[in-house]
């Protein structure tokens, strides 16, 4: 066995604040994140990669905070669920859209799914359902069977373009 | 679930990183994407000592044409192939694979050198690389030196990498235009290995095809290339009679592992299936 690894200091951006930290290379970057920065709105789901409960915006890219170590992060911009607000506190159309459309029941998945859902409207504002499916199909939620959240998501990228939601037909 | 203790490396330059891995021997890996080494690693089924990121790494980033050949190198992510303009209208079998891999997170972070070094039978790109009659560009202490994706895979998890050896880059022949092509694959659900996958490429003439290339995923220990039934529709028509008989000496070479994706039978019936309708499509998109 290798002797307890050293310790590293890495600083990132984190939802518009600089912040540091002295890590283990093996610290995972959600352990960072919801033990060093206290940021625990990122959940821990799987652990395995599969469920996207952990899901963090990094440089433009969503990431399963899980699969990273914090040292990789180094130098990064990231956003978690608690940068998805509005500037002034109000709730960004994705938050309002879970709201409104009930995109939530247990609440476990929703940091990861909103996280997720603010980049997928970011690189194509006007998202069919089926590519709002595909699109979060790194995402794994079992209490809504999804069609409340596609819906959330929907309502989302209506009221940013501007346009009249409409109830998909069922 | 926390890796074991490991010593971080991140070099800038593919001589240091070559250098490290050299140096450090056997208890050192390269790190690229990391979807399938860092699981592996929390699982503590991999325990390296050292991790080598490549991600600091200059030079592994490109999608270039180089004579007949689209060179793609190793850090470039499936995401990054899903945004090529050139990988759409020279490769598009592999924007169509890509599509095919994991999640969007994972082919934000997923490279294409990852996916065909690790030697994962589960991965979809070596049995691609192997019908588009690829090359891998292998960096090690002693140079550089070309390999055919035909003769890298010689086990599960287990390939022609040297020690000290990083793939570096991906060289595929540009396929003619109004080739056919197409991957087809059986999973269980979105981001699942492939139950069985087939890929095919092939060229018409007079309605019949011309030439065919056709690759097996997860149906053995490493990828396939199911040569005899590329044979048997060579000059034909494709009629159901040269589908089966495609189908047939395609099962003939898989040994699939009954797991959790189903018994060796049914895993076999599925493959053939998919060779069968790859083709189909291939055919139908020939122009």
């Amino acid at each position: 066995m290798t002797p307890q690894a050293k310790k590293t200091q890495v600083s990132m951006t984190v939802n518009g604040v600089e912040v540091d930290g002295l890590v283990e290379p093996r610290t995972l970057l959600v352990h960072f994140i919801r033990e060093n920065l206290q940021l625990t709105g990122t959940h821990i789901g799987c652990e395995t990669t599969h469920c996207g409960a952990c899901t963090v915006d990094i440089d433009g890219l969503s990431v399963k905070s899980c699969t990273m170590f914090a040292v990789q992060a180094d130098g990064s911009q990231i956003t978690t669920v608690e940068g998805i607000a509005n500037a002034d506190g109000t709730l960004s159309a994705l938050q309002e859209g879970f709201r409104q459309m009930h995109g939530l029941q247990c609440g476990f998945c929703t940091p990861g799914m909103i996280v997720r859902a603010h980049r997928l409207l970011q690189e194509n504002p006007s998202p069919t359902e089926e590519e709002i499916r595909f699109g979060i199909a790194g995402n794994l939620c079992r209490c809504t069977g999804y069609q409340n959240i596609v819906r959330a998501i929907q309502y989302a990228a209506a009221k940013i373009n501007g346009t009249e939601f409409q109830e998909a037909a069922e | 679930m926390i890796p074991g203790h490991f010593t971080y490396h991140r070099p800038a330059s593919m001589a240091d990183a070559i250098k490290l891995l050299s140096d450090l021997g056997e208890e050192a890996r390269p790190l690229a994407g990391g979807h399938s080494l860092i699981p592996m690693m929390k699982l503590r089924l991999a325990t390296p000592e050292h991790l080598i990121d490549l991600h600091g790494v200059e030079g592994l980033k490109g999608i270039t044409r180089e004579g007949g050949n689209i060179v793609i190198g190793a850090m470039i992510t499936q995401h990054e192939l899903l945004a090529s303009d050139v990988i759409a209208s020279s490769l598009p079998i592999l924007r169509e694979t890509a599509l095919l891999i994991a999640d969007p997170q994972v082919r934000y972070r997923g490279t294409i050198g990852g996916n065909v070094a690790n030697g994962d039978p589960g991965n979809d790109m070596p049995a691609l690389m192997m019908t588009l009659g690829a090359t891998y560009r292998l960096e090690g202490p002693d140079g550089v030196r070309e390999e055919a994706a035909g003769d890298f895979y010689q086990g599960a998890y287990f390939t022609s990498l040297e020690p000290g050896e990083i793939l570096t880059a991906v060289s595929v022949p540009a396929q003619p235009s109004g080739h056919g092509y197409a991957y087809e694959k059986l999973k269980r659900k979105v981001g699942d290995y492939a139950t069985a996958a087939a890929a095919v490429v092939l060229t018409m003439s007079g309605g019949k095809v011309a030439t065919c290339s056709i690759g097996l995923t997860n149906l053995s220990e490493t990828p396939l290339l199911a040569e005899d039934a590329a044979r048997a529709v060579i000059g034909t028509t494709l009629g159901e009679a040269s589908l089966k008989k495609a189908a047939a000496a395609a099962e003939e070479i898989m040994s699939p592992a009954a797991d959790g994706r189903g018994p060796v039978e049914y895993r076999k019936s599925v493959g053939g299936i998919m060779v069968t309708r790859a083709l189909k499509r291939a055919a139908a998109r020939a122009g």
